[in-house]
């Protein structure tokens, strides 16, 4: 770690501020939980008939409830991204945005936050995902699923 | 003649009995690191961003564009199942697998079109998760604007 910071010194101040800026012990809650949410899905896989496709359907679909409940938060504030990275985190999302818009438009925004909070995101994957795309080769399975 | 085929029953059971067990621990374990990992990644991102100045919430947009960007790139080189393999849910539960869900089965179309090929084909497994995720996001809101 000390060396790690001595060469980042020495290609510049600014850096070094970035890394003492870094929560070391929330990069370590963030490892736990988000590791410890794999190791759900990986039970469910592995104990369970569950195709992946329906575990994926199932954390989204968790995720929308807790984080309709508003528990989820709590785990956002003690993990950070160890629990927005996962799919858990992306239902959270949807259901904060309806809530939220929800709150500033009424019964329309149930209809328009989720799609609105993701909609940012979405935009750059279908770019991401296109050029991956124009550029992939089938030569065997790639899929995990 | 006792026939280990004759009831669904029977069947399953001599199907589990001979089908190898996983090694449920071993597995947790590996899912347990290389899902920490990519959160890590995710986190080392978001401080990244916050130190720019970026607020909270366009912080984690960051984070997930450039991991699904990752994840796509890997799955096209032809990397992310060799990951995967290993991981198991690893890297299927962050959002990586999501990203692999989409890019993959829209490259092994790619040879029927890109309109119904790679248009069609991309949300064969992303579709249900985009749908029930929704559905789920806008029953909740109904329930706060109704209820709360």
């Amino acid at each position: 770690m000390q060396l790690v910071l001595k060469i980042v010194e020495c290609k510049g101040g600014k850096n070094m501020e970035f890394l003492q800026s870094i929560d070391w012990s929330l990069m370590l809650r963030c490892f736990i939980v988000g590791g410890l949410i794999c190791v759900i899905g990986q039970i469910l896989i592995d104990k369970t008939k569950l195709t992946s496709a329906r575990i994926l359907v199932l954390f989204v679909t968790l995720g929308v409830i807790l984080g309709g409940l508003g528990l989820y938060q709590y785990v956002i504030d003690f993990a950070g991204c160890g629990a927005t990275v996962p799919l858990t985190g992306f239902g959270a999302n949807l259901a904060k945005g309806a809530i939220t818009e929800v709150q500033n438009s009424g019964l329309l925004g149930a209809f328009v936050g989720g799609v609105k909070v993701a909609a940012g995101r979405n935009c750059c994957r279908y770019l991401f995902w296109l050029l991956s795309i124009y550029y992939g080769k089938t030569k065997n399975k790639k899929t995990i699923i | 003649m006792d026939n280990p085929m004759d009831t669904p029953k029977k069947y399953s059971d001599y199907v589990d009995k001979k089908s190898p067990n996983s090694p449920i621990f071993l597995n947790c374990i590996k899912a347990f690191f290389i899902g920490g990992f990519i959160c890590c990644i995710g986190q080392f991102i978001f401080f990244f961003c916050k130190s720019k100045g970026l607020d909270t919430a366009a912080s984690n947009t960051v984070v997930s564009i450039i991991l699904i960007g990752i994840a796509a790139l890997l799955t096209g080189l032809n990397l992310f199942n060799k990951i995967g393999k290993v991981a198991g849910a690893g890297s299927l539960v962050p959002i990586t697998g999501f990203a692999n869900s989409i890019v993959s089965p829209a490259i092994e179309y790619k040879s029927e079109g890109y309109i119904m090929g790679v248009g069609g084909k991309m949300f064969t497994v992303a579709g249900p998760v985009l749908v029930f995720g929704i559905s789920a996001s806008v029953i909740v809101g109904m329930i706060y604007c109704f209820f709360v």
